[in-house]
């Protein structure tokens, strides 16, 4: 795909910035709350990724804002617009779903201007407008082409196309690149940061369960499990410092091990073995916590918070090796630069982590209970 | 089904063909063979004649086609048009009144079409809906028989249609009836020219509700067919049958390539 100057996508970011905000949103089917009480800001020009696993209500929140489901209670806003009431074609939103659903009796330029002609605007303006949207995905080529004459990815950028002709104050991306193999995903996600710096005032919400996708391109994410927001930040923030054992274990991979506080600020216990960690602010002495440090985080070896365990299993990753061992009944993962002399699974080893690299999480934190 | 073993194909055809010859083929290769015959007293019919089909060329029998056509063509699209309306607002209700309204549309089904044409007979005989004798009666009688067919083909359409195409195009800011111009009804157009051609195809044939209520301007060809068997002349009557299979056949063909060029995916 060929770069473009940025003066040929300012103009499809005609509609002035806009952000979304949910205040109190819930959403039930019958007595199933799908979504409970969301409270969320999308900055304009803010790329925000809704992450969670199935069922977590991050595309029903998403569903929200298309204004496909009606809010049991609370309200969704748009560029500060009270939008809870309208129907979707009144929105003003640029809408790419999992499927495409680009319509397979339409040619890649009617799929495009179909937004366009829906809104009734000029005939002389769509032709432009769609050969600008189209150039923008480095789809210009194939504008007599039908949808089922292109490749997932193209398919996608043409989806993505359509959506953005019609010149949206936010762009709602459900699962984009699920329908994607691992290559084009990667591809895919370049071509999408590439579009949101074209497009800065554009407001992206952008839902995915992949955390690579939501750390690669999201300025916040917004974490969701069973219905409900669970935490929120910058990808950084969330992954160095999860507040809850939620974040730990769904951004990224992390050992959460229970421990208990002790008197001194930053000493903690772990199955009888005191541990420094970068700071226990929040939890009482004596109580008990959870201890997250990311598996590449901790080394093999002697050194500072040094665990001895056994070696249960050893897995080799190409550049890395991944090792589990067994401390105390606990299993503790390091992944570590690719080892010339490999232990052998049962041989005793030693690990250890930095007391700035653990993260004390208070138990329970961010669920229900 | 994937059958590997010659033997098991050979059982499949075997199978296959004891039931389709004696069921199927035999009785339609009988009525093509009395068309053409003058007598059949022995095991094959003899003294073979075109009279027959030049007397369905000239008479009231081409008359009967003619108004068999425009009735099965007047009301498949009638059943068209009620059938998907009613399957597009079944699926908006959703819920109970998407299956009221799929019962209510099923009705005529379970009703005898003798029980239709009686009922219908009798609720059109009084102003100011006065019907009967005429041939909008029996449009309307072929309509009601067919209308479930229709119903229930858009119906099963409507459900395996992705509610992605309807969204994607609601929030790209078209209104639903625009949505349903441009976007609904072209991906349904498979499924209504199917529906289309079963509705034509059951209307072609229909006779016992039409024997209730076709006024004697309007013939359709299953009736001139019975009243030609009925009066002993059986040559006659298997002619008509054939001219009603082949022009059946004709109009399911053209409506079959339509369906293949409205097919997309």
């Amino acid at each position: 795909m060929t770069a473009l100057p940025d003066t040929a996508a300012a103009p499809v970011a005609g509609r002035a910035a806009s952000g979304i905000r949910f205040e109190n949103v819930s959403v039930a089917y019958g007595t199933h709350t799908v979504l409970d009480g969301l409270d969320l800001t999308v900055e304009p020009g803010e790329v925000m990724a809704l992450l969670g696993p199935s069922g977590s209500g991050k595309t029903t929140a998403l569903r929200a804002v298309a204004g496909f489901v009606t809010p049991a209670s609370g309200r969704v806003l748009i560029g500060g617009r009270d939008v809870t009431g309208l129907p979707p074609y009144k929105r003003g939103i640029g809408m790419v779903v999992q499927s495409y659903a680009l319509f397979p009796h339409m040619r890649v330029a009617d799929n495009v201007a179909f937004g366009l002609k829906a809104q009734k605007v000029p005939r002389a303006e769509i032709a432009d407008r769609v050969t600008e949207a189209l150039e923008l995905t480095g789809m210009a080529g194939y504008a007599r082409r039908y949808p089922r004459e292109l490749s997932g990815g193209q398919q996608q950028r043409v989806a993505i196309a359509r959506a953005l002709a019609i010149r949206p104050g936010v762009l709602l991306l459900d699962e984009p690149l699920s329908a994607l193999d691992a290559q084009l995903r990667s591809g895919m996600l370049a071509e999408l940061a590439r579009l949101h710096r074209e497009l800065p005032d554009v407001s992206i919400l952008y839902v995915t369960h992949d955390q690579v996708e939501a750390l690669t391109l999201a300025d916040r994410i917004a974490v969701m499990d069973r219905a409900r927001l669970r935490d929120c930040g910058t990808p950084r923030e969330l992954y160095r410092a999860p507040r809850t054992e939620f974040t730990a274990s769904f951004v990224g991979n992390a050992n959460l091990m229970p421990v208990t506080a002790g008197a001194g600020d930053g000493a903690v216990t772990f199955a009888g073995t005191e541990l420094a960690v970068r700071g226990t602010e929040g939890v009482a002495t004596g109580a008990e916590a959870t201890l997250c440090v990311r598996p590449h985080l901790v080394g093999l070896g002697e050194g500072p918070n040094a665990l001895r365990g056994r070696l249960a299993e050893l897995q080799w990753r190409g550049a890395t090796h991944r090792l589990y061992v067994e401390v105390a009944g606990h299993r503790v993962m390091a992944d570590v630069r690719e080892l010339r002399d490999t232990p052998a699974v049962g041989d005793e080893v030693t690990v250890h982590f930095a007391p700035e690299d653990a993260v004390l999480i208070p138990v329970g934190a961010g669920t229900d209970g | 089904m994937l059958v590997h073993s010659n033997k098991a194909r050979a059982v499949i055809w075997t199978g296959f063909l004891l039931l389709f010859v004696p069921l199927f083929a035999l009785p339609f290769a009988v009525i093509l063979a009395a068309s053409f015959a003058t007598t059949w007293s022995g095991a094959l019919p003899s003294g073979p004649t075109l009279t027959h089909y030049q007397d369905i060329a000239k008479g009231d029998s081409l008359n009967a086609l003619v108004t068999s056509l425009l009735t099965a063509l007047a009301a498949s699209l009638l059943a068209l048009a009620a059938g998907t309306w009613a399957a597009l607002a079944a699926q908006r209700l959703g819920g109970r009144g998407k299956k009221v309204i799929d019962t209510l549309f099923m009705l005529p089904v379970a009703v005898p079409s003798v029980a239709v044409g009686l009922s219908l007979l009798v609720a059109f005989s009084q102003p100011p809906l006065l019907l009967n004798g005429t041939r909008q009666i029996v449009i309307i009688a072929h309509t009601v028989l067919v209308t479930a067919f229709a119903h229930q083909s858009v119906s099963a359409a409507l459900d395996r249609l992705d509610p992605a195409y309807e969204q994607s195009a609601a929030a790209l800011g078209a209104r639903p009836a625009y949505v349903l111009w441009r976007v609904k009804l072209p991906l349904l157009l498979p499924s209504l020219t199917a529906a289309t051609g079963l509705c034509f195809a059951l209307s072609m044939g229909e006779l016992s509700a039409t024997m209730m209520i076709y006024p004697p301007d309007w013939l359709p060809l299953p009736v001139q067919i019975f009243a030609t068997t009925d009066r002993g002349a059986l040559f006659s009557g298997a002619a008509l049958a054939v001219a009603l299979m082949a022009a059946t056949l004709l109009v399911l063909f053209g409506v079959s390539r339509i369906r293949t060029r409205a097919s997309y995916r």
